[in-house]
């Protein structure tokens, strides 16, 4: 990596780079940091600034979902049973998992254990595909029912193809007259609100602008799975050069700040879990 | 093990995390994880949600202080991401406080529009 250019003026070669040639100058060094320890230390604040950024942009979405929360909680405790609570848990377990093996490869680069480090960074990256591949499952099933964001939302779910695991059932009143008719009685403000607006009604019990959820849903978890795809490319990149041999324990900084990057995207997966797939 | 002292030991300013401590937070986040979908059986009204975000919240900081290294690391890196915790934290509060006061307001106009 030495770019000495031609054009460096004679005096910078006599004084700040001369040692640099003596051979003692290590080969991960970029030639404005005095030492390793310091362009580690800068490359590490940088990541952390950056993390920073990341904490305040998914915060925008977190504050639209508290907002939303507070104002309408019967939106969140109806739509939720749509969610699968198993395929969350799961996915919960294999980022924990991936952030697990992440940390792994960041001390088996320190210890320059090549073979451990490619091994955790492949199992992060089967883990990060297992995880989008479950999101995908998920995903699909809430097209196919119509289960979207405003606007688009048009639910179409039987009790047969229900994967909530817990009452209101969205019955359609075709299959079952006699639920259709104790509605009407049972009609709370919200649903007649609904009906008088001209939205649906032949689910009971939905709440108005129920479709705001699965907003607040795809816009949340879709952002996050951007950010798992975003960190797949960067371990993929890590892989590269892991197999090329270039880390070990005096130069693993890559690892670290991609490893940090990568537990900050499963941490906001740790609230994700509980506030979108948990209501109680 | 091998590795007996590399607990100590510091490469290029960084701390090599034992692998026990990286298991026993692996297990300890599954076993979270597990208590936080039980939590889910009880009823506490509005405490199961303080309870989520209480149990999320330890997750994150087990994540945060030991795969993330703030547990050893110089606390400049954990005073940054405090600050930004703190930022939000005034962010989502200071909205919420708003909308407590002005949302009974608001939905009446929807309500009524005049």
């Amino acid at each position: 990596m030495a770019t000495h250019s031609v054009e460096v003026p004679e005096q910078f070669h006599q004084t700040g780079e001369q040692e640099h040639h003596a051979g003692e100058h290590p080969a991960h060094l970029a030639h404005h940091f005095d030492s390793m320890a310091q362009q580690f230390a800068a490359g590490k604040l940088g990541m952390w600034i950056f993390l920073v950024t990341e904490i305040l942009f998914f915060g925008g979405l977190f504050c639209a979902y508290a907002v939303y929360r507070a104002n309408h909680p019967e939106v969140f405790v109806y739509a939720h049973h749509f969610l699968h609570k198993n395929l969350g848990a799961l996915n919960t377990a294999i980022l924990i998992f991936s952030s697990f093996t992440m940390a792994w490869a960041v001390r088996a680069a320190q210890l320059g254990q090549q073979q451990t480090l490619r091994l955790c960074l492949i199992i992060t990256l089967l883990c990060a595909g297992a995880f989008l591949g479950v999101k995908y499952v998920e995903y699909r099933q809430k097209w196919e029912h119509g289960l979207l964001w405003a606007g688009w939302y048009h639910p179409h779910v039987t009790d047969a193809e229900h994967h909530g695991d817990a009452p209101p059932k969205p019955v359609s009143p075709v299959t079952s007259p006699t639920a259709g008719k104790a509605t009407t009685s049972q009609h709370t403000p919200e649903s007649t609100a609904a009906a008088t607006a001209g939205e649906r009604s032949e689910y009971p019990g939905e709440p108005r602008l129920a479709g705001v959820f699965f907003s607040i849903y795809f816009c949340m978890t879709g952002l996050h799975a951007l950010h798992v795809i975003g960190g797949m490319i960067a371990i993929t990149w890590l892989l590269i050069r892991a197999v090329q041999g270039v880390f070990g324990p005096e130069y693993y900084g890559p690892v670290d700040y991609v490893g940090l990057y990568w537990h900050l995207v499963d941490m906001i997966w740790i609230y994700l879990f509980p506030l979108l797939y948990l209501i109680h | 093990m091998a590795s007996q002292h590399a607990g100590q030991a510091h490469h290029a300013g960084g701390h090599v995390v034992p692998g026990y401590v990286l298991v026993a937070v692996f297990i300890a986040l599954l076993v979270l994880t597990a208590l936080t979908v039980a939590a889910t059986w009880i009823d506490l009204g509005s405490g199961n949600l303080l309870v989520a975000i209480g149990i999320a919240t330890v997750k994150a900081a087990l994540v945060a202080l030991f795969f993330m290294h703030l547990r050893y690391d110089h606390p400049f890196y954990g005073i940054v991401f405090t600050v930004a915790l703190l930022f939000l934290a005034l962010f989502l509060g200071l909205t919420l406080v708003d909308v407590r006061q002005t949302f009974p307001e608001v939905q009446a106009a929807i309500e009524n529009p005049v």
